[in-house]
């Protein structure tokens, strides 16, 4: 038997969604006089899974339920799952930042988090100021920084800075100040939360290059956590996938990236989706849209090399300037591009049930998630709009150990025509 | 496997007052280099720097002897009414500042709470040492008017129980700290009591005897005076200006009183902000 270092055991979360107002302290009082009668909380039963697309019934909703899990001392645990799946809120709780409403995790270790560097760093202090407070936040003793600090200052490149107080620094040195302190730390079990996505390509390779030392060379227990699949990949050894607040699957590295693509294709609210009734008027229906890749089926995944074909289908009585618009945005939300129907001058003039098509070339997107709002327009004004209806996933190819993982910056990612001049 | 190998859990239920001394001594270093930054930068590009700390307290008795001496005529029995109030608003201000700054802790902490784990009574703490550093300073401006006042002939003189001082500022401390971390953990849901403390600590400074002899109220309002007497930090207030000044009158009530209510508020504020701090990042 493996020796276990931390065991996680019926972990749920409950979160009361909309605002702490009005209602808050009548629950408060409800809570409690059911607490000294000795029943239970009454809004523990209420609550349903967290899915945030759809529309719910009750104000509370489980962030994780269920979640068992053991931890083998030396292991490196990846932890995969969509926006919103619960890996936060499980890191949040591992790290001791918030409780689980019920359940126990037990550690024979201690935990340090990674989960967002430059926490508590003070903008009035100087750089080596800020390494002992932002260690000693961390949980160090100012023996074991003082121990570190030269070469935390060597790591993080700062040295000529060093006695100018933070709030002079750029915002990419502060990032490798604290990245630098946090790399240092040497607990027992070390939760990390995309943590590679700071700095620049330079620092970042070292970052990484530092993430593979802790875990690799001593021997060091880490969770992780990224949506980077070609970094899980190189870094774990197991992983587990979230989805809506429960765990779905646990195994193997490779099978848990496999089963989280898939599985979160399948789902239907992200590469196919039937629309609503609200999206029709007596002359047009948005009826149901999808992505796919040329060759493959809808829900399988696409990457790079796969040429994407949207597809909506669109019941229509009154054949006049009808337009389809696609607006594609990043994981944060930010326009990309707009693709209208009416930039290449095609109307949707047909009578009937019709398949609209439009192909994106491969090697165009970036590797990452592309949120798209779909349309309909008459060329004067907007006529249906369903933000969000698509999510289109471009997974990343995987990569030799070694190679930068992180990603580059930026949604596209197109091939142009590289020559010589002659 | 048998439980008693875990080095520790995290689970819902916690025990009512669950404070890990242990822990809070690990985190010692942290503790040091929190006071340290208090201390440091609040006066930071500033010029005059630490004499802030001096200017406050000097201005305000300046103030109150203008305003409740001079004007209103309140007597403070041969005390040169200047050291009085410097004695009454330098101990006022240790508790009011512990008080107000230990009530923000959830509030103004939340983004280092939402992303490391430490015990979080090492904020509260650290403002308290920090808050009695800046005391001490202040302490020492009000000796050398002291001294200055003795060698005019002034009839100030050290009472024997001034021993005792340091007891006394230490339990004004954890009153305050009690009493902020209550504030602080109820703070984090009803954000309705920010408004209260400030202007109720400053509704608080008047029935507190800082500008007044705690007799004075007795004789002249005895209607209004359980408001004076039931207030612990009058009781403290007054005991520091027997100490200091030999001036005024604390009985045996008063001592055990004070201790005994101190005392309850610190066990109820740690009770209160232990419950707190598992959970208030949800709903801060």
């Amino acid at each position: 038997m493996s020796d276990i270092i931390l065991k996680v055991s019926n972990i749920n979360k409950q979160y009361r969604l909309g605002l702490v107002g009005t209602g808050t302290l009548s629950h408060d009082l409800s809570r409690w006089w059911h607490r000294i009668r000795g029943k239970e909380d009454p809004f523990l039963k209420v609550g349903e899974v967290n899915d945030r697309s759809t529309k719910g019934e009750s104000d509370y909703v489980w962030a994780l339920k269920d979640i068992n899990f053991e931890v083998a001392r030396g292991e490196v645990l990846g932890i995969i799952g969509k926006n919103g799946a619960g890996k936060s809120t499980l890191l949040k709780i591992l790290s001791r930042v918030t409780g689980p409403t019920t359940g126990e995790i037990k550690t024979k270790g201690r935990i340090a988090s990674l989960l967002e560097v430059g926490t508590g760093f003070h903008p009035e202090l100087t750089g080596r100021e800020n390494i002992y407070l932002n260690g000693a936040i961390l949980g160090m003793t100012k023996s074991e920084i003082k121990a570190k600090e030269d070469e935390i200052i060597d790591f993080s490149g700062c040295a000529r800075y060093i006695e100018t107080p933070v709030k002079r620094y750029s915002s990419g040195m502060r990032v490798r100040l604290a990245f630098a302190v946090a790399a240092f730390l040497e607990p027992d079990i070390l939760v990390i939360d995309e943590v590679l996505a700071v700095g620049d390509a330079e620092f970042q390779k070292k970052a990484v290059g530092k993430m593979q030392d802790i875990s690799k060379g001593d021997g060091r227990t880490v969770i992780f956590v990224s949506h980077n699949m070609a970094a899980v990949k190189s870094l774990c050894t197991r992983a587990i996938v979230l989805s809506n607040g429960q765990l779905v699957y646990s195994g193997g590295t490779e099978e848990s990236i496999q089963f989280y693509l898939q599985n979160g294709n399948e789902k239907g609210s992200d590469t196919l989706r039937y629309f609503s009734e609200e999206l029709y008027n007596e002359f047009f229906q948005l009826k149901k849209t999808s992505i796919r890749a040329v060759g493959k089926e809808i829900g399988e995944p696409i990457d790079r090399n796969d040429t994407i074909v949207f597809s909506t289908l669109i019941s229509n009585s009154y054949p006049k300037n009808l337009y389809l618009v696609y607006r594609f945005k990043d994981a944060q939300g930010d326009y990309i591009f707009v693709s209208s129907s009416a930039f290449s001058d095609f109307k949707l003039d047909f009578e009937g049930e019709k398949e609209v098509l439009m192909t994106i070339p491969s090697h165009f997107f970036n590797e990452g998630s592309i949120y798209v709002d779909v349309m309909l327009s008459n060329g004067r004004k907007v006529l249906f709009k369903e933000e969000d209806a698509l999510c289109l996933i471009i997974v990343q190819e995987e990569r030799e150990l070694g190679e930068w993982m992180g990603r580059t910056p930026g949604a596209l990612k197109p091939q142009f025509k590289w020559e010589l001049s002659n | 496997m048998k439980d008693n190998s875990w080095l520790y859990t995290i689970s819902a239920k916690r025990k009512l007052l669950d404070l890990n001394f242990k822990e809070i001594w690990q985190y010692r270093d942290l503790l040091v280099l929190f006071v340290k930054r208090d201390v440091v930068t609040v006066y930071k590009q500033t010029i005059l720097g630490p004499l802030w700390y001096l200017i406050q307290p000097l201005f305000t008795a300046l103030i109150f002897t203008f305003i409740f001496n001079k004007v209103a005529k309140i007597e403070t029995g041969g005390i040169p009414p200047f050291l009085f109030n410097l004695a009454g608003v330098s101990i006022w201000n240790y508790f009011k500042t512990c008080l107000t700054s230990t009530s923000d802790t959830f509030k103004t902490n939340a983004s280092i709470f939402s992303k490391v784990y430490f015990p979080r009574v090492i904020l509260p703490l650290s403002l308290v040492i920090s808050n009695l550093v800046k005391f001490g300073i202040q302490l020492l401006i009000f000796i050398a008017f002291y001294i200055y006042y003795y060698f005019q002939g002034a009839a100030v003189s050290i009472d024997s129980s001034i021993v005792f001082f340091p007891i006394v500022v230490v339990f004004m401390g954890l009153l305050g700290l009690g009493l902020g971390m209550i504030i602080s953990s109820l703070v984090t849901k009803y954000r309705d009591l920010t408004f209260l403390v400030t202007f109720g600590v400053q509704l608080l400074m008047y029935v507190s005897a800082v500008m007044y002899p705690l007799a004075l109220v007795r004789e002249q309002m005895p209607k209004i005076a359980w408001l004076v007497e039931y207030n612990p930090v009058a009781y403290i207030v007054e005991m520091s200006r027997v100490m200091l000044l030999g001036e005024g009158a604390v009985g045996m009530f008063g001592i055990v009183y004070t201790i005994s209510i101190t005392l309850i508020i610190l066990f109820f504020g740690i009770i209160i902000f232990n419950r707190t701090e598992k959970t208030f990042i949800d709903t801060v």
